[in-house]
């Protein structure tokens, strides 16, 4: 119905261009309100990028450097030692490579059994909706350590112990509430009444939801699928119980983190961090699709 | 009205790419594919075995006729990455055939050997743990008897027969062959030599002496200069049973609540005046020594080494302190096992022999700073930190005061527990400043009931009456 | 558009009747297999008498353990400061992302960075800055505001203690609720801000009036989340505070694997649950997802569907 003249569209418009509708002219207030959005933009950013500059900056550094103190505002020598020792560390790229794998079969689980979950919360009323709700809620709260244990001894006996397949099962199953919950609030924010006219234009309840609510709730749906993979990638406790030849990355950060020199903790955590980044930066057209601005 | 705008949104169209991707993605890796472009040769190795232990559990051995051994390795020990590295890529590097050498947190480690003999089908070759694991291994039954390897080993090479006994848990079978020993010790950077109190001597100072040399240390630098391992993962716990308690009280549990222990822990409230408070964080003391952030430490030697390693003209290490009962001080030694449910038990013994050899043994003493398990004599020419290590290693043994004491025996999963006990005797004494009578008295009942639990009678230094243990 | 049962709409669902259950199903029999069954061994845990039969020996060792009152307190001490920091920062970001500046794409990517990374990590980037020879201490020092390295993270200061993991755990988990907030934004017709704007609305009424009850959704969702997982808060205490500070989850963790008694592990992850659930339901019951309804929220809830009126008259 409307759409506002944004003197810097998105990349994620271009390729849409709505009827342009006229909005209120600028106030003063309104520039000035405009200065402040740019001033609070860029504190935020700080108060997130100073830290992961920080990690940079003791991982980049020979390793006798790491230990200087005061440190310098920034580095005087940069060196790759600290990081290429970890990064050449034994095991370290099968468990980054186990680690993306185990998070896509994640992903595909996780969507495949919770989004139409969290479609039947959004759109029906039903008896015992509640009950689900909660139910599914509490599963989050229970701690993983008291699951892991039990959950071993059942792969082994199931003969898939030490699998990526445990590994993906185990993270789908804490992801899940993730997902419903998330992915019934975006059902939610599409209006009901659309599908129901698609229906009376003589769309199945299936078609309905295919061609109407789906691609409005798309950009939503990536948001659930992004937040599951991070919760694979970052999960260490199920990771290390249940497997032994095959450690998540994490897993074997984890195993060594606290019986291993400053350097390689520091490099460590960078290494963590880095790949988040670029698989963010990978993403961040879909980043963008959750601007894919829903008319109603 | 409502309108519906009929153009997908932005990012739908992207999406759906992403979408194929990952599923292309998912059905490679399901394939066992993926991109191995970037892997070494072994590495691809460990990618198909990863896929044929998906059907685990037929328990075929791996090792064909004369084919190239590939074993698994499940350790406690060697776990911290330098060492895990050394054992891999040197230690390891002659053995005829692949060992996969995985280090395992304790606690894990238990579960997964039980979990594994549960199931009755396992994919670790080869344990390698401390006594006390090997302790509860044993009352599970889930290891194999090596009486006859050991026979075997003992032709060319020499276990000490103390060892030897540890071993049996008194039993006749031998559940593992000793492969590693390491102990505690002290380094304190060069600077803070300059301050030891006159008359005091490096190589047999008293708890006495160390007390006044971590004051004067802080009097003249104003900073607390003093360390000990009081984190998360640190070994504090060590401290009090193999060291401070023998040392003041020539006992452990049996003089629990003693005077003589209030007395120990009265030095320590003491000394923890000129500690550094970050002692509470610290797990591994080569980091504060190195940063500088303490002078003086107390640590396992595998947690040293890298100071002494890194900076050898800045660091000297030196024995334990005496203590009015003796130069008390702890031996650890570590064992190699092979579960009942080990895939290729002959090649898991090869593996064993390979590993206590002589010149192994030497190779891992170089790389790992943790002495051989066999009573085999040293090579002589070894230097820096484990040099360093090893003459102090050599000088609590052979002091005249010497006082050895046993990491906790028989205490099966209830070492943590045990452990336990003790760092709360820490937290509530030194921490938050109750007083040491009171504090070791309710104490000694959670002391007892894990003894009681754990069924172990008494080890060294206190009597064995060959009963459940009880709390002095 | 009002729901109003008309009778041809109850024919409809009459048809649907079970296709919700069937759409829950996959799910129900997941978390039935893997939560269900190992969570049902761990109650029997926390219940079960060293004899082997029923009792409540393992409650009373909790509740007896030196570090029990430490762990709760601690737990709920950091819960409360930490909810709130992180839904002031989240509506900030989620706010300067609406507010469609200049690069905005850039913006989103880099308040989300956080999102991708780990406890793990998230714990040793703050050990880099509040450790004794850290980052804050160098900075302290060569601007001469101190002499001597501070110790933030000493066990004698509490204080500082607590502000660190609250720093590192809402550095970390801010993004997620972030993310949320915005696709709730999107979800916020822009005629009604533009309206509200028009009529003279400053940014905190915008705010008040029309931003948060239209978020209320997603809100929901993300205090729910993050109370949850801030009950959860376990690889930051540790690698920040290590011994010198405990939670619930910590000790958990560590009799179910180095104190070796799962009986007492099973309690303290009894109690983590019940407090999860408490406050879950209190969310639930507070904020119901749909506006207009004050009891009876949790009926609601059910079947939250956002009632508006027509605006675009």
């Amino acid at each position: 119905m409307t759409a506002t003249t944004d003197p810097a569209q998105g990349e994620a418009r271009a390729d849409e261009r709505p009827l342009q509708v006229r909005t209120p002219p600028r106030s003063r207030r309104h520039t000035l309100g405009r200065v402040g959005a740019y001033v609070a933009a860029t504190l935020l950013a700080l108060w997130v990028l100073v830290p992961l500059v920080l990690i940079t900056f003791v991982t980049f550094v020979p390793r006798e450097r790491v230990r200087d103190f005061p440190k310098t505002w920034w580095p005087q020598e940069w060196s790759a030692d600290t990081f290429l020792f970890f990064w050449n560390s034994a095991g370290v790229r099968p468990a980054l490579w186990n680690s993306i794998v185990i998070a896509l079969m994640t992903v595909l689980m996780a969507m495949a059994i919770g989004a139409p979950a969290g479609y039947a919360l959004a759109r029906f009323t039903f008896r015992g909706a509640n009950a689900y709700r909660i139910t599914v809620l509490s599963t989050r709260a229970f701690p993983i350590v008291i699951l892991s244990i039990p959950l071993a001894v059942t792969f082994l006996i199931w003969g898939i112990a030490d699998t990526r397949l445990a590994v993906a099962l185990m993270h789908t199953a804490l992801a899940l509430p993730f997902v419903v919950l998330i992915t019934s609030s975006i059902f939610l924010s599409v209006s009901k009444d659309l599908e129901e006219a698609a229906q009376t234009l003589g769309c199945t309840p299936f078609q309905a939801f295919l061609r109407v609510s789906l691609p409005l709730t798309l950009p939503g749906l990536t948001a659930a699928a992004i937040f599951t993979f991070v919760l694979s990638w970052n999960e260490v406790f199920a990771a290390s119980i249940l497997t032994l030849r095959n450690p998540t990355l994490p897993a074997l950060v984890l195993d060594a983190l606290t019986v291993s020199p400053l350097p390689f903790q520091f490099a460590a955590g960078f290494f963590l961090m880095a790949p988040s980044l670029i698989f963010l930066f990978l993403i961040r057209k879909y980043l963008l699709g959750l601007w894919g601005r829903v008319e109603r | 009205m409502t309108h519906l705008s009929t153009s997908a949104p932005p990012g739908v169209r992207r999406w759906r790419g992403l979408a194929a991707a990952l599923a292309g993605a998912l059905l490679l890796a399901a394939c066992g594919g993926g991109s191995t472009a970037d892997l070494e040769p072994d590495e691809l190795a460990g990618e198909a075995d990863a896929d044929e232990d998906a059907d685990e559990g037929d328990g075929d051995a791996t090792a064909g006729a004369g084919g190239d051994l590939d074993l698994t390795l499940l350790s406690t020990q060697l776990r911290p990455v330098e060492e895990a590295e050394a054992v891999r890529n040197v230690v390891l590097a002659d053995f005829p055939g692949t060992v996969e050498f995985i280090g395992e947190d304790d606690g894990p480690f238990v579960d997964r050997i039980l979990a594994e003999a549960e199931a009755g089908s396992g994919s670790v070759d080869v344990i390698g743990a401390l006594h006390g694991d090997f302790g509860t291994f044993a009352a599970e039954d889930v290891l194999m008897d090596l009486s006859d390897l050991l026979e075997e080993l003992s032709a060319d090479r020499e276990f000490p027969d103390s060892l030897v006994e540890l071993t049996r848990f008194g039993t006749d079978a031998v559940y593992y062959i000793p492969w590693v020993q390491a102990t505690y010790a002290m380094v304190a950077s060069t600077e803070a030599i300059e301050y030891l109190p006159d008359g005091a001597d490096l190589q047999a100072l008293t708890y006495d002496e160390l007390l006044e040399w971590a004051r004067v240390l802080e009097e003249e630098t104003g900073a607390p200069q003093f360390g000990l391992p009081a984190g998360e993962d640190g070994l504090l716990h060590r401290f009090f049973q193999g060291f401070l308690y023998p040392a003041f009280t020539g006992g452990l549990n049996t003089t629990f609540t003693s005077d003589a222990a209030v007395e120990g822990w009265s030095w320590l409230q003491d000394v923890w005046e000129h500690t550094n408070p970050q002692s509470t964080t610290y797990g591994f003391m080569q980091e504060p020594l190195l940063s500088g952030e303490v002078m003086v430490a107390w640590d396992h030697t595998a947690r040293l080494i890298g100071a002494l390693e890194e900076r050898p003209d800045d660091f000297v290490a030196f024995p334990s302190p005496v203590g009015p009962e003796g130069l008390a001080f702890m031996p650890v030694v570590g064992g190699l096992g092979i579960p009942a449910t080990s895939p290729d038990p002959e090649g898991a013994r090869q593996l064993i022999e390979y590993l206590t050899r002589p010149d192994v043994a030497a190779l891992t003493l170089r790389e790992t700073a943790f002495f051989p398990g066999t009573g085999d004599e040293l090579p002589d020419d070894l230097e820096g930190g484990v040099g360093a290590l090893a003459e102090v290693v050599a000088a609590q043994q052979d002091s005249p005061d010497a006082l050895p004491s046993l990491l906790p025996i028989g205490l099966g999963d209830q070492g943590g527990a045990y452990n336990k006990v003790f760092q709360d005797s820490f937290r509530a004494i030194i921490l938050q400043g109750s007083d040491p009578a009171g504090v070791l008295e309710s104490e000694a009942a959670n002391l007892q009931s894990v003894l009681d639990a754990a069924g172990a009678a008494c080890w060294e230094p206190d009597p064995d009456t060959g009963d459940v243990c009880q709390v002095g | 558009m009002a729901a109003t049962d008309t009778p041809d709409r109850t024919r409809r669902l009459g048809h649907l009747g079970l296709a919700p259950y069937v759409l829950l199903l996959p799910s129900l029999v997941f978390l039935a297999v893997f939560f269900a069954r190992p969570m049902v061994d761990a109650f029997t845990l926390a219940f079960e008498d060293p004899s082997g039969g029923f009792g409540l020996e393992p409650i009373r060792q909790m509740m007896a353990d030196s570090r029990f009152g430490e762990a709760l307190r601690t737990t709920l001490i950091l819960l409360v400061a930490i909810v709130p920091v992180q839904f002031v920062l989240a509506m900030s970001m989620a706010l300067v992302i609406n507010a469609k500046l200049k690069g905005q794409s850039v913006w989103l990517y880099i308040y989300a960075i956080p999102l991708a990374v780990s406890e793990l990590a998230a714990g040793i980037i703050w050990l880099s800055i509040f450790t004794q020879r850290g980052w804050l201490n160098s900075w302290l020092i060569q601007t001469g505001l101190l002499e001597q390295p501070f110790d933030f993270l000493g066990y004698q200061n509490r204080g500082w203690l607590i502000a660190a993991i609250v720093l590192a755990e809402a550095w970390r988990a801010t993004s997620i609720i972030m993310i949320i907030l915005v696709a709730g934004l999107q979800s916020i017709p822009s005629d009604y801000l533009e309206a509200a704007e028009i009529y003279g609305a400053n940014l905190w009424k915008r705010i008040r009036y029309v931003i948060l009850p239209m978020l209320r959704p997603s809100l929901q969702v993300a205090l729910i989340l993050r109370t949850v997982l801030a009950l959860q808060v376990f690889a930051i205490v540790i690698a920040l505070a290590g011994a010198s500070m405990t939670v619930l989850s910590a000790e958990a963790y560590k009799w179910q694997v180095t104190y070796r008694g799962p009986n007492v592990a099973a309690a303290y992850a009894g109690l983590i649950l019940l407090l999860s659930s408490s406050a879950a339901a209190l969310f639930l019951w507070l904020l119901p997802a749909s506006p207009r309804s004050g009891r009876g929220a949790l009926n609601r809830a059910a079947r939250p569907e956002p009632e508006r009126e027509e605006v675009s008259r």
